[in-house]
């Protein structure tokens, strides 16, 4: 069907431009068709009359008034087959590692969500190896959860870690604002790992406009869902949300929208909602798990402050280590109880007895510590983030259980330790007879 | 008269400008986008301005829309249809039954209509009004049983006046669309009725008459029944910050709290949370009633990746839902999470319509709405005498946890209980995380309010003592004060907190609680005899542990008297120390 080019452009903005124009959907795709040829996206945001505003998928830079616009007749969508492992793609969905680009098989962006009746209560554990994940904060098939960590943090390769070392059967990387290392670094684990034939990336970098960026999540939650729903377990990555949402500050400022908290807009509860609601253990189906990113400073930020309401928990990274207090799984409680008998137990003893500890860290700034269990509590602290804190050790679930107790055993009594009788009697070893801690008695 | 009708003029969003071509517009009508030549889109007119230019908040997607589509108006406003059937089900914010969705599509596309309530269930009605008898709106025309009550099948609430019953249905089974009786006003109008009827949302049902909130309503959480009680036709409100236990609060009075239904009115929050309770009360039985606990629940779900603008309508579906119940002599709860989502919708939509902001961008009306919606709750005598009830828990997410925000602020003017949640407390495994010393109820406890000020005073001293300990050491306290802060922290730890995953330990009804509190008096009352901090602190560690243990006995179990003796033991023998060297 011949579509109609339109060439009066009434405005150009940073991101959007206005035209005039009949019989236009909202949300259509359009192109930008320049003065030498050259196209680039857009899409219908609003309509007022015969006025049609539209956001540029390259930024507004160097679209002149005598550039022409057609419509398309379609919605954003993006490819979607089997072909797609192992390739990268732009945050427009135009491939960027010279191979062909996907004409077939286009499938909707950002589509309604799935009606609650089809999810299933989650209930399978991913073992993920890290033993702050597995034995403090387990994550669960389907969970939303994200990474938060000051900028700087190792927290893309935690990420990168939990997805290859995990079962998952395909792996959807897409990435907003990654610095050009950050990129390859990806890249390059994934092929170290062996899961390059499972894995997607839709990739956004500092050089792409960020209405790019705005649309990774939507594509590569696009296509993580479609493979969900063939039955497949899948990951998807995403890092990182707080430039996402910077993004999103700027597309609506642009918009003279009214900013409610810090400049962001007052959707942004609602529309970080919207991308990390995909995530769902669908009924005779597969699964959508998201792993995403958020940097932040100060966790009462508008950005970490929506997700924390939205996500089911938090990993919080903070000086290279995985926090036991900040971090959070929602979804733990409907796995850890069918794991070893003593996982809950041993885990909330821990807690607690770090808590008591962190007491006392305050205390000795004050220099009123001196009695033995003090003393006790604070040498605890120190062998828990040595010997667990660390993101990037292995461990089995199983070890690293073990290693609760010899860490117990090593610096209390047993009556200490709050934990049941009978637990204690199984599992509590004596000092020297430990399974996992190498002990220096200082 | 002719509905009226329009055409899209402008599309932003949710927010779309409509010509009103003919007909004349109601201001919070109900009307129809038609896209794609045939979804009908649900929309409500929310602004009518000078030229004939209407503005609707539209409940679905709307993309895909185009200048120039038609749109019907309704004449009619936002509505919920009443009668039995409600209980057990799941609906989305307007009502549509979420299983019956599923048969059609997997996900939530536009424009599909079903049923609000099921039309094919055969009910047994026996009447209660006979051929002559005078009848007027609230008035009984019969019954039906459903799940665990008997329903009453009103006369439609809205009808004026005064009306003679011409025809009544014989005993037997009808479904909700048959006609059960024919009545005729005053001017010899005749009009057919059926057992279900619609009511506008934002309309508060009128109360036969009003009563004040007395009655504590037991919710099988400690700190709630003994400190921080909510009544039966009160109102509570929970802020707090993500991940100070919000949720599992509400999860945990859903299921235990001696409400006759529940209401659940998911609002712009996590779908899996829905999930949960939908999937999960159908298989528990309630031991109250022998039957399973769906059976008194109704959720309705407008979760946060549903088309925001009928986030608001989930709410006050849930709430004249809840209206209902009450007219038909029951005790109602409704727990709303999070009235904060719903207020960010208003924020929207006030955004898009270019309204002037008030502080942190929400419109200035939002105080208003909000008590109003909380006065819809209330103790309401009925005309044959019963007294029924609805109560509201609310929960508010404040930006960063920050409780002087708009939402809180007018949330905390306009109920009788405040539960603050805390992260300090999260973060130390203190579950309830309910703060110990700010939050607040003005509603009677199950324990005297002498008792609830004994605590209260326990919990400050030990506040205080734990400051001194931070700055001084343990050798910067007396012994004497140093016991006092162990009774505060045992208080805390074996009464205050529960283990809501805990099947026995997750709820205590009245008579435990009494028995519990007694047994913490007991030990608080009675003076210690240690010498040392670290034995006193090894003393109250067994205390803790013994009585932990005796919190996870069945009342009907073997060791529970004996668990109970050895509290009663522990306690005695330093209290007698001092004799007995």
């Amino acid at each position: 069907m011949l579509r109609k080019t339109y060439e009066n452009i009434d405005s150009i903005g940073r991101a959007i431009i206005t035209i005039e124009a009949k019989d236009v959907h909202n949300k259509e795709l359009a192109e930008v068709i320049y003065p030498d040829g050259k196209k680039a996206f857009a899409q219908v945001i609003a309509l007022n009359g015969n006025k049609v505003t539209l956001q540029l998928f390259g930024g507004g830079f160097g679209v002149s008034t005598n550039c022409k616009v057609r419509f398309l007749g379609h919605p954003v969508q993006v490819g979607f087959s089997d072909e797609m492992l192992g390739r990268v793609y732009s945050g427009n969905g135009q491939p960027i590692d010279g191979g062909p680009q996907l004409t077939s098989d286009m499938t909707r962006v950002a589509g309604p969500s799935i009606n609650p009746v089809k999810r299933l209560i989650p209930k399978n554990m991913i073992r993920t190896g890290v033993p702050m994940i597995d034995v403090f904060n387990t994550l669960v098939r389907s969970q939303k959860i994200p990474i938060f960590a000051r900028a700087g943090e190792p927290y893309n390769r935690l990420l990168a870690n939990v997805a290859t070392q995990t079962d998952a059967d395909v792996i959807i990387i897409g990435g907003v604002g990654l610095k050009y290392d950050e990129y390859h670094y990806f890249k390059e684990r994934i092929e170290e790992a062996g899961s390059k034939s499972k894995t997607i990336m839709f990739i956004h970098t500092h050089r792409d406009s960020i209405v790019e960026g705005l649309m990774v999540p939507d594509l590569a939650l696009a296509v993580g869902e479609r493979f969900a729903l063939q039955g497949k377990n899948v990951f998807v990555l995403l890092s990182d949300m707080t430039q996402w949402s910077d993004y999103l500050r700027q597309v609506a400022n642009a918009q003279d929208q009214i900013p409610a908290n810090q400049g962001y807009p007052g959707d942004l509860y609602s529309q970080l909602a919207s991308r990390y609601e995909k995530a769902a253990d669908i009924e005779g189906s597969g699964s959508l798990t998201i792993l995403g990113v958020t940097t932040m400073d100060d966790v009462t930020h508008p950005v970490p402050d929506n997700t924390g309401y939205i996500t089911e928990g938090q990993f919080f990274m903070k000086d290279g280590y995985l926090e036991l207090f900040g971090s959070l799984s929602r979804l733990k409680q409907q796995v850890n109880d069918k794991t070893r008998d003593d996982h809950r137990g041993i885990m909330n003893a821990m807690a607690r007895l770090l808590s008591e500890a962190e007491e006392r860290v305050k205390a000795q700034k004050f220099g009123s510590v001196k009695d033995d269990y003090s003393l006790r509590l604070l040498d605890y602290r120190k062998t828990f983030q040595r010997e667990l804190m660390d993101p990037f050790r292995y461990l089995e679930l199983e070890d690293a259980l073990d290693l609760c107790w010899d860490i117990l055993s090593n610096h209390f009594k047993k009556e200490e330790a709050g934990l049941a009788s009978e637990l204690v009697e199984k599992y509590w070893p004596e000092k020297g007879k430990f399974k996992i801690l190498k002990v220096e008695y200082a | 008269m002719e509905n009226a009708k329009g055409k899209v003029v402008s599309v932003n969003e949710s927010l779309v400008g409509v010509e009103n071509t003919e007909g004349s517009v109601m201001n919070g009508e109900v009307a129809y986008i038609i896209i794609e030549g045939g979804k009908r889109l649900k929309s409500e007119v929310i602004d009518i301005k000078p030229g004939k230019l209407v503005y609707l908040q539209v409940f679905e997607d709307t993309s895909w829309m185009r200048v120039g589509d038609e749109v019907e108006f309704t004449g009619l406003p936002l509505s919920v249809k009443l009668g039995p059937g409600i209980l057990g089900t799941v609906t989305d914010g307007l009502q549509n039954p979420l299983y019956e969705l599923a048969k059609e599509e997997w996900f939530l596309e536009r424009g599909m209509v079903v049923d609000s309530l099921d039309t094919q269930t055969k009910w047994q009605f026996t009447p209660k009004v006979k051929k002559g008898d005078k009848v007027s709106g609230n008035s009984i025309l019969g019954t039906v049983p459903e799940k665990l009550f008997t329903h009453k099948i009103f006369v439609p609430f809205s009808l004026q006046g005064e009306y003679t019953v011409e025809t009544i249905a014989d005993e037997g089974e009808y479904t909700i669309t048959d006609t059960i009786a024919t009545v005729k006003d005053e001017a010899g109008k005749s009009m057919e009725l059926s057992m279900a009827f619609n009511w506008p949302v934002k309309q508060p049902m009128p109360f036969h008459q009003r009563s004040v909130p007395t009655e504590t309503l037991p919710t099988g959480m400690r700190i709630l029944d003994a400190l921080f009680p909510i009544a039966y036709g009160g109102t509570a409100c929970s802020p707090g910050p993500f991940g100070a236990g919000k949720t599992v609060l509400q999860h945990s009075i859903a299921k235990h709290s001696r409400a006759d239904v529940v209401i659940i009115a998911a609002c712009g929050e996590r779908a899996g949370e829905a999930v949960e309770v939908f999937k999960d009360f159908p298989e528990l039985i309630d031991p109250r009633t022998g039957k399973s606990l769906m059976d008194r629940t109704y959720i309705v779900g407008n979760t946060s990746s549903m088309p925001v603008a009928a986030r608001e309508a989930s709410v006050y579906m849930a709430t004249a839902v809840g209206e209902y119940y009450r007219k038909q002599g029951l005790d109602v709860l409704i727990l709303a999470d999070s009235t904060s989502r719903w207020a960010q919708a208003l924020r929207e939509t006030s955004g898009r319509k270019e309204e002037i902001p008030g502080p942190e961008a929400f419109p200035m009306y939002i105080s208003t709405l909000i008590s109003a919606f909380y006065d819809r709750a209330g103790v309401e005598l009925l005309p044959d005498g019963t007294k029924s009830s609805l109560s509201i828990i609310g929960t508010v997410s404040p930006a960063g946890g920050n409780f002087d925000e708009p939402v809180t602020q007018a949330t905390l003017l306009s109920t009788g209980a405040f539960l603050g949640l805390s992260r300090e407390l999260s973060d130390a495994r203190k579950y309830p995380a309910i703060d110990r010393i700010d939050s607040s109820s003005k509603y009677p406890s199950l324990i005297t309010t002498e008792e609830v000020q004994f605590l209260k005073e326990i919990l400050r001293e030990g506040k205080t003592t734990a400051s001194n300990l931070l700055l001084m050491g343990e050798r910067g306290i007396t012994n004497e004060a140093y016991i006092n802060y162990q009774k505060s922290e045992l208080l805390d730890a074996v009464f205050l907190q529960q283990n809501s995953f805990h099947p026995i330990d997750g709820v205590t009804n009245p008579d435990r609680l009494r028995m519990m509190f007694d047994m913490i008096k007991h030990i608080i009352d009675t003076p210690v005899h240690i010498d040392t901090k670290d034995d006193i602190r090894s003393h109250f560690n067994f205390l803790r542990q013994a009585f932990l243990d005796w919190n996870y006995l069945k009342l009907d179990d073997s060791k529970f008297e004996d668990q109970k003796a050895k509290i009663i033991n522990l306690v005695k023998q330093k209290a007698h120390a001092k004799e007995n060297v």
